[in-house]
């Protein structure tokens, strides 16, 4: 408990603006991250685990959106309520975001030397006093940490004349090129096959380790969590399910959305699928009320209709949000 | 027909499919998206045919389902020869093998209802009147566990796990005895792909279907596939039976593809082959490498890898691998 907290979501609600009302996605969501800690994100598509990435770096849609409620400490200070400045100034130097489609994050028309380039020169503190070839040996030197064949000829390639992987491993060299403290991949291998993912979450542990870079890894797959991270959240429809190491979270599931979902991950060692979870994600425009995985639940009482569960601590670095497990 | 075929329902043999790109300086430039490929399939089993994007298993698919003409090659399907396009072959085969695609957002028209797009394959391949079919549409929709209220819906009012199960719908109708599956549940999530997977199960048992599945998840083949077939750049490397493929994997890429699969429990994490750490990407099909096609990423290479072809070797039965470390 010694490390310092890097990263702090407190009871965060984000709303997006739709026709006949708002899409309640985020409801009050709760993330810590510490220092060089790997956290993992793991849920299901449309749960907010992208929403929550992208309010940390307040890159949300312009107008469409309302934050009600919540707070992002960053260390110490609310980025909801930064300037404009302040907020430059985390997207260059302090937080680095990876995107899951390489392709659609890169700019098609421009060289990846111009685009790394460009991210080079805006995290350089002394703006200007850089010359062209500092800006170039530095874009060499951050390419050749994420194992690029060929740097030099790399530059002055284009997007397309790039694989997925490679493209990825770009995108992965721009979040590095200078010195970040916190590192959020949105699904990094999830457009990739599976030989070429392990590469990338390889590359990525690799850098976190190294440099002691603090990271969230978003993600649907528990397996690609259980092997990359520290300690996993669980979300579902907007709010956090479970807290765990991965080692608790594998072996003694609580929540009963996180059984659902290891029960329905195929395994190679066989042994078949359960049949998966009822229902489907509740409608963000009228959420149901009280608890939001109650209608799917199979054990639903009925304080879970009247108020939504708290995290709370069940044991040591296991917390849960739900009604029957608490006493 | 010889006896030892009579228990395959689809035989394919040396199939080749190449796609002309343009012209070169040495003649036209082709991407042999299926080179020589054989595999078999016996009645009422799934083969899952497993791949990375880039290996020609779609291309399989489409050829067998006569999207594509193949370039040489058989199709053998109960015995007859239908290496044609679809328009060439007779009704009654095409209504015997029929497809789900990977994206049923795309695969279904948006603005025809479910009662519409359920209902052409039975004016096509029935002679059934309107009310007939009605009546079979229903009781289709409830096979795939959907209420009548679906009728006059449209796909994207529906999630994505019941426009899947509406394409599923739509590929069983015409009552075939082939279903192709061309990754039907990598656009969804877990949850709903078990939800899936099992419906599957349960349908070929019923109806006494065989599927052909393709997708690029091997923990998913575990439990779906009886036969499972690895491709890489158009070759078929390595068909096994699922367990034994699991436990005693030989080719070094079918080595490399399941140690990279991300599992969730230690029991899993044994069965994985020593690491077999993945390296280099799949080459682009317009260039195969020399010799074995794989040797570029294997960390078993020889001298003869990059020279010679190996052949497809049968080392026990049922268990055929096409690497030159296994001749013996």
């Amino acid at each position: 408990m010694d490390k310092r907290i890097l990263l702090d979501i407190k009871n965060l609600f984000v709303w997006y603006k739709v026709f006949g009302g708002y899409f309640k996605v985020l409801n009050g969501v709760n993330l810590v991250v510490k220092e060089g800690e790997r956290v993992g994100l793991v849920g299901e598509a449309g749960c907010g685990k992208t929403t929550t990435m992208k309010s940390i770096l307040r890159i949300l849609p312009p107008g469409d959106f309302k934050i009600p409620e919540g707070e992002i400490f960053y260390k110490g200070k609310d980025i909801l309520r930064m300037n404009s400045k302040e907020v430059q100034n985390l997207r260059s130097r302090e937080i680095a975001m990876i995107f899951q489609d390489p392709t659609a994050a890169l700019n098609p028309v421009f060289t990846i030397g111009s685009q790394l380039g460009d991210v080079v020169r805006h995290a350089d503190i002394f703006k200007g006093s850089r010359h062209q070839k500092e800006i170039k040996d530095n874009s060499i030197k951050a390419l050749k940490e994420v194992y690029l064949p060929d740097p030099e000829r790399m530059l002055v390639n284009y997007p397309f004349q790039l694989s997925g992987g490679m493209r990825q491993r770009v995108c992965i060299a721009m979040s590095i090129s200078s010195p970040r403290n916190l590192l959020i991949a949105d699904e990094p291998g999830t457009s990739l096959d599976v030989t070429i993912q392990d590469q990338i979450h390889r590359l990525l542990n690799e850098i976190v380790d190294k440099r002691n870079t603090a990271i969230i890894l978003i993600t649907h797959s528990l397996g690609v969590a259980r092997e990359m991270t520290d300690r996993i959240y669980v979300m579902y429809a907007g709010t956090i399910v479970e807290v765990a190491t991965p080692e608790i979270l594998f072996k003694n599931p609580v929540h009963p959305y996180t059984k659902g979902l290891l029960a329905s991950v195929p395994k190679i060692s066989g042994g078949g699928i359960a049949n998966g979870i009822p229902g489907k994600l509740p409608n963000y425009l009228n959420p149901p009320s009280g608890c939001r995985f109650q209608p799917r639940c199979e054990c639903v009482n009925p304080t879970c209709i009247e108020k939504p569960p708290q995290l709370y601590e069940i044991e040591k670095n296991h917390l849960v949000a739900c009604h029957l497990t608490q006493r | 027909m010889e006896q030892t075929k009579n228990n395959k329902i689809l035989i394919i043999e040396k199939l080749k499919k190449y796609f002309n790109i343009g012209k070169g300086k040495q003649g036209f430039i082709y991407v042999r998206a299926v080179d020589e490929v054989n595999i078999d399939i016996n009645y009422g089993e799934t083969l899952g045919l497993v791949g990375e994007s880039g290996s020609g298993k779609s291309t399989i698919a489409y050829t067998v389902v006569g999207m594509y003409h193949p370039t040489s090659g058989k199709i053998i399907f109960k015995g007859e020869n239908i290496g044609k396009e679809a328009s060439k072959r007779r009704l009654s085969s095409k209504k015997e093998i029929q497809i789900v695609f990977q994206d049923p957002g795309s695969s279904l028209n948006p603005k025809q209802t479910i009662e519409q797009i359920l209902s052409l394959p039975y004016k096509i391949h029935t002679n059934l009147n309107k009310k007939q079919y009605q009546e079979k549409i229903i009781e289709l929709l409830e096979k795939v566990e959907l209420s009548p209220e679906y009728l006059y819906k449209l796909p994207p009012s529906i999630g994505g796990g019941e426009k899947q199960m509406v394409a599923i719908a739509r590929a069983l109708a015409p009552n075939p005895s082939l279903v192709v599956l061309d990754e039907p549940t990598s656009a969804l999530d877990v949850s709903v792909q078990a939800k899936i997977i099992n419906k599957l199960i349960d349908l070929q048992r019923e109806m006494n279907l065989t599927y052909l599945f393709i997708t690029h998840d091997l923990s998913l083949m575990r439990n779906v596939a009886n036969r499972i077939a690895i491709m890489y750049l158009g070759k078929i490397c390595e068909v096994a039976e699922a367990i034994t493929f699991f436990e005693k994997p030989l080719h070094p890429y079918t080595q490399m593809l399941i140690s990279s699969v991300p599992v969730i429990s230690e029991e899993e994490e044994h069965l994985k082959p020593k690491k077999v750490i993945s390296i280099g990407e799949i080459p682009s099909p317009v260039n195969i490498p020399s010799g074995c096609s794989f040797h570029l990423r294997c960390p078993y290479k020889k001298d003869v890898c990059s020279k010679i072809d190996p052949e497809m070797i049968e080392v026990s039965p049922g268990h055929m691998v096409r690497c030159h470390l296994f001749y013996s």
